[in-house]
């Protein structure tokens, strides 16, 4: 064996855990630090009709965000998430509307696709960049047929969902937190979880102990699927009408938000509470942040930029040392 | 009854072909209940592959494998695992991202529902416990985190994990390489207590001393044959050196009276490891062969790295004279581009020489390729193969063509004798003498203590540092092998 | 027979294959009215999507993990820096298009910094510059609509015999990457690291060097299709590059790059190329409604490469 045994210079078990203790915190870090801005700015914001307005849209974006968190899990990237959800809005202010049965049906063949194409990705060994990139195409084709223009209605169950304005605590922040508890619990702390973060660690040691990769690779993308779905739904709940392109940028939205969160493309590492604190950090620095600091509305992609650059330096100062 | 009952596994004429290499060339071998069984031989023999098989990791080309008296048609690891049969091979197969109970959980399809955590943790940990105590590992550390050592700790106690399956026998791959000298002690004498309470093991390891204490019975590979099975009180460490095919090598280099090189030559290397206290260095003079030793992963790797960098930057402690080539060991990580071909392996390293102007010629890649395919004696028919069509000895020839090829004076070799037959071996050994007559220094990295009778010097490392230079003539393996356990001795 | 044996053999011939399919489709369809300007048009098209599809093939074959999605935003800069400079003036072209170059490589080379200095990874590192550089894109390029010096937008639709000058520059572009790649100590220099980075390492090669003049290559090849399709289409702005991000990848893809690093095929850029613009030409042709069109391009894509299959496990 030519690995060298104490080559971890120097950081015993208590540097190590101080490190990785930083970066876990990262994300809610930089969440705090946003809202400290927005607090010092415009301090009527940090309100329950603030952070309802500012959020609002931070649900979908979470929900595609866990999206990918699935399949970046598992060492792939989708790059159709975005146009997948534009999909699922189209399909939900028509179908589910005019006619629920049809509607139902076509969402849970969506699945049904999703989890396909992720049987197609492992047996022919695809790339799924690629993959992902071609599905994007056919997505946005099929949300262009169903809704040529904006238009169509949201049904009213899923209208007052949304709409749904509980005591104390913000719609919105409630729901992140149920997602993240729910994800959490789900793959960090189940026993499938473990297995299907280890296909994603280490496929081969996980094939070698009887488990099937086929199965964890159908099993991610369906749930990518099913969480697409339901990101779609709730952004039409939202929004009351639907539009094909309206999901384009939650593509690189959901990668970025993963990204935050601590996860990393390669080696199973994600975190689920990290990835929706990611997706909310991005939501509120998206818009409200911007606005509130009066920056020009040119510059709201490129403060996106800057965020996910300045975040990833202070992941790269607390980070592991590069092999 | 009694006959099938006495058996766990038998294999019987197994055959398994890798290309045009024979890894086994009809094998028999059977393991009874209640018995440790040391398996020896040099790199290349046949002993990993012979695991695979075992454990249903590897299918034989030809043969049979028999489990509890009955033959297996379709034999697999989830198959092997039920009948009991376990296997830790030298690559770890933990998951770095997961914590070492859920690595536990990994391997046992029964650690589920509410409350697996906790089961899997006191699992792990009471086997950590027995085998290994006071590892100070926790259930809840990411293997990631972990050092190499506490690494294999894990996974040879992981196991060792009983949940429903039986547990009949346990392969050891090499297990001690990556432990210090306490850990190897502790499970060395955790295998000789499970032995005793029934189970069965295969143990190989390299520590001959090792196999002559823990085994009941010994078998000797080479070249994919068994060529001596026994019980161990039949056998030495001469006798296992002259089985396992030493001799010749023995006799080959003894019979060369090398003349030392001049203490005048000029110093072409020298290194301090980082680690180092006091003053110690390795020195290496122009035409000498600098061999490095100790148990495997104990800095010898991270010096030669180090001297690899200086060539191209400042370097602490480190200083080299010359252009610096390295000759990887492992080569499916280190050496091989598994696209190319033989020819366009080779030149990989000489491309700035090969240029006629902007643009490399192809005459003279040609030309290089085809001198060394002659030189070094690569078996092929055409060098514009691809690379992994050449068995692994040849590969190995490539990667020593690459590096000699090229123009650097000084060639680091990172264990390069891995997984390589006893022939090729002695043709590379004659050559690399040949070189350093010539004037090239060579840094020598071995796991085989043999090979070091090559070297005009050795260094011996333990836990990163040097803690002894043996010369020629102080040089054998007993010396070797006592400063590689130096720290631990009373 | 031997001879065409051989020729079938070779990986990209098929991405032509499909282009004379789908060109034949179109034509069939018409009765042959318009062939050969529907070859011309393809080839003008399909210029612009090599140009970058070489720069993103080197950037791919550095090996998993490395891709530049900064291109489209770099397009539509260079494509403004080059208007804005040039002003309408024929003296200024050459200056424009140094500019436009220069923006190009500088964004390469800030690519670079934010992976190698920050350590980001290429995915994000390119995808986070993308959106600074949009917003710096839209603050500059302020509405003005500039139209390019006549001269420079003529040049660029020269045709000879049919053919554009632009797709002739285009094939000697190729031709000179194909040469860097097989020829020169740079070009393996990247197949080495894309199949096994740590070998290369240890085989003598500058692993940062090589992956530093990658992406400032690939930013350099940004710079002059920006600048070059606003001169083509007589306009720069900003979403003029937004198709080619995924056109970029789609080309080197079909053409026989292998994603995962370390095999390259310049043919195939080409082939690849002619079949995706001759797709378009052919679903417009037919009267497809642009949702349609959409649809079967991601299903032929999926179809192609789940055909072609991946690189088998190394392992």
């Amino acid at each position: 064996m030519t690995a060298d045994t104490l080559a971890a210079s120097g950081s015993g078990r208590r540097g190590v855990n101080y490190a990785r203790l930083l970066r876990t915190a990262l994300p809610a870090i930089s969440l705090a630090i946003i809202l400290i801005g927005i607090a010092y700015l415009n301090p009527r914001a940090i309100s329950y009709f603030g952070f309802n307005l500012m959020l609002n849209l931070a649900i979908p974006i979470t929900l595609a965000t866990i999206a990918q968190m699935f399949v970046i899990t598992i060492n792939e990237l989708d790059l159709s998430i975005g146009n997948f959800v534009g999909f699922v809005g189209c399909v939900t202010a028509t179908w589910l509307h005019d006619a629920p049965l049809i509607g139902i049906s076509v969402l849970v063949l969506s699945v049904v696709i999703y989890a396909a194409l992720g049987a197609l990705i492992h047996i022919r060994n695809l790339p799924s960049i690629v993959v992902t990139l071609g599905m994007s195409f056919v997505w946005q084709g099929l949300a262009i047929l169903i809704l040529p223009k904006p238009g169509g209605a949201a049904p009213d169950w899923l209208q007052s969902f949304m709409g749904f304005q509980p005591p104390y605590v913000p719609f919105p922040i409630l729901a992140a937190i149920v997602i993240a508890l729910v994800m959490h619990f789900g793959l960090m702390r189940s026993s499938y979880g473990a297995v299907l973060r280890g296909a994603g660690g280490n496929g081969q040691a996980i094939n070698r102990a009887g488990w099937s990769l086929l199965k964890t690779k159908i099993v991610m993308f369906g749930l990518a699927g099913v969480f697409g779905v339901i990101s779609g739904m709730a952004l039409i709940g939202i929004t009351t009408s639907g539009d094909a392109n309206i999901g384009n940028g939650y593509t690189l939205l959901s990668i970025a938000g993963v990204i935050l969160g601590g996860g990393e493309f390669v080696g199973g590492r994600v975190s689920p509470i990290g990835a929706v604190i990611g997706s909310l950090t991005l939501a509120l620095a998206a818009s409200p942040l911007l606005t509130f600091m009066h920056v020009p509305p040119d510059w709201d992609v490129g403060a996106n930029g800057i965020i996910l650059i300045v975040v990833l330096a202070a992941r790269a100062l607390t980070g592991r040392k590069a092999d | 009854m009694p006959v099938a009952a006495k058996n766990i596994i038998e294999l019987d004429g197994v055959e398994r072909h890798f290309g045009a290499v024979r890894a086994l060339d009809g094998v028999n071998f059977a393991v009874r209940r209640g018995e440790c069984i040391g398996l020896v031989g040099h790199n290349g023999a046949g002993k990993s592959t012979l695991m695979h098989i075992l454990a249903g990791t590897g299918i034989a080309d030809r043969g049979s494998v028999t489990v509890n008296g009955e033959l297996q048609a379709t034999y697999s690891v989830q198959r092997a695992q039920r009948l009991g049969i376990r296997c830790v091979f030298q690559e770890l197969s933990l998951c770095p991202n997961l914590s070492v109970a859920e690595n536990t959980r990994i391997s046992h399809v029964s650690l589920r529902g509410i409350g697996w955590a906790k089961r899997a943790a006191s699992l792990i940990t009471k086997r950590l416990d027995e085998i290994f105590p006071g590892h100070g590992i926790e259930a809840g550390d990411i293997i990631g985190d972990l050092p190499i050592g506490k690494r294999q700790m894990v996974e040879v106690a992981r196991a060792f994990t009983l949940t429903d399956d039986p547990l009949q026998l346990v392969i050891l791959d090499e297990p001690t390489s990556s432990l210090d000298a306490h850990a190897a002690g502790q499970l060395l004498s955790f295998v000789r207590r499970s032995v005793a309470e029934g189970m069965s093991c295969i143990l190989i390891s390299h520590l001959l001393g090792e196999i002559l204490d823990t085994s009941d019975r010994i078998v000797v590979m080479r070249d994919g044959k068994v060529v001596a099975d026994g019980a161990s009180s039949q056998f030495d460490r001469e006798r296992l050196i002259e089985t396992m095919g030493g001799a010749e090598a023995r006799d080959a280099t003894a019979a060369i009276a090398e003349t030392p090189v001049s203490e005048n030559a000029p110093v072409m290397v020298s290194a301090r490891p980082a680690v180092q206290q006091g003053g110690t260095e390795l020195l290496a003079r122009e035409g000498e062969i600098v061999g490095l030793a100790g148990l495997a992963g104990h800095g010898q790797t991270r010096l030669l790295i180090d001297v690899f960098r200086a060539s191209t930057r400042r370097q602490a402690g480190v200083s080299v004279a010359a252009p610096v080539a390295l000759v990887a060991g492992d080569r499916q990580t280190d050496g091989v581009f598994p696209l190319w071909s033989i020819a366009d392996n080779i030149g990989i390293r000489s491309l700035k020489g090969l240029r006629r102007g902007l643009f490399i010629a192809a005459e003279r890649e040609k030309e290089l390729a085809h001198s060394w395919q002659k030189r070094i004696g690569i078996r092929t028919p055409d060098m514009d193969n691809n690379i992994l069509s050449l068995s692994g000895g040849n590969q190995q020839k490539a990667l020593f063509a690459r590096a000699l090829g090229s123009d650097a004076r000084i060639v680091l070799m990172d264990d390069p004798m891995r997984g390589v037959d006893v022939a090729t071996k002695l043709e590379v050994y004659d050559l690399i003498r040949a070189e350093a007559r010539a004037g090239r220094t060579f840094l020598w990295y071995t796991t085989e203590t043999e090979e070091l009778s090559n070297c005009d010097r050795v260094y011996v490392f333990r836990n990163g540092r040097i803690v002894a230079a043996l010369d020629r003539s102080e040089l054998t393996e007993e010396r070797v092998i006592q400063s590689s356990f130096e720290e631990a001795a009373p | 027979m031997p001879y065409l044996r051989q020729l079938m053999s070779k990986a990209w011939i098929w991405s032509y294959i499909g282009a004379l399919i789908v060109w034949l489709a179109a034509i069939g369809y018409t009765h042959g009215y318009g062939a050969g300007a529907m070859v011309t048009n393809a080839l003008s098209l399909a210029v612009f999507m090599v140009i970058v599809g070489i720069g993103q093939m080197f950037v791919v074959t550095l090996g998993p993990g490395n891709v530049d999605l900064s291109l489209p935003a770099n397009i539509g800069l260079a494509s403004a820096v080059a208007m804005k400079i040039m002003e309408g003036n024929d003296s200024m072209i050459a200056v424009g298009l140094i500019a436009a170059l220069v923006s190009g490589t500088v964004i390469g080379i800030a690519n670079y910094a934010l992976i190698r200095v920050l350590r980001i990874p290429p995915i994000i590192a390119t995808l986070s510059s993308s959106f600074i550089i949009l917003s710096v894109d839209i603050s500059y390029g302020r509405g003005l609509q500039i139209k390019p010096p006549d001269s420079f937008a003529n040049f660029t639709n020269i045709q000879f015999l049919g053919i554009p000058i632009l797709a002739i520059g285009g094939a000697i572009l190729a031709v000179g990457a194909g040469l860097a790649l097989q020829r020169m100590v740079y070009g393996r220099s990247v197949l080495a690291i894309g199949q096994n980075e740590r070998a290369a390492w240890l085989a003598g090669i500058s692993v940062e060097r090589v992956r530093f003049l990658t992406y400032a290559l690939s930013g350099t090849l940004g710079g002059i299709d920006g600048a070059l399709l606003a001169g083509y289409f007589r306009g720069a702005s900003v979403d003029i590059g937004d198709e080619y991000l995924l056109s970029s990848i789609a080309v080197v893809v079909i053409g026989g790059t292998s994603v995962a690093g370390g095999k390259a095929n310049v043919p195939g850029i080409w082939g690849a190329a002619l079949f995706l613009v001759l797709l378009q030409i052919m679903l417009n042709t037919f009267g497809v409604s642009p949702g349609l069109r959409l649809l079967l391009t991601g299903v032929i894509i999926v179809g192609v490469i789940t055909v072609a299959g991946g690189q088998p496990a190394t392992r």
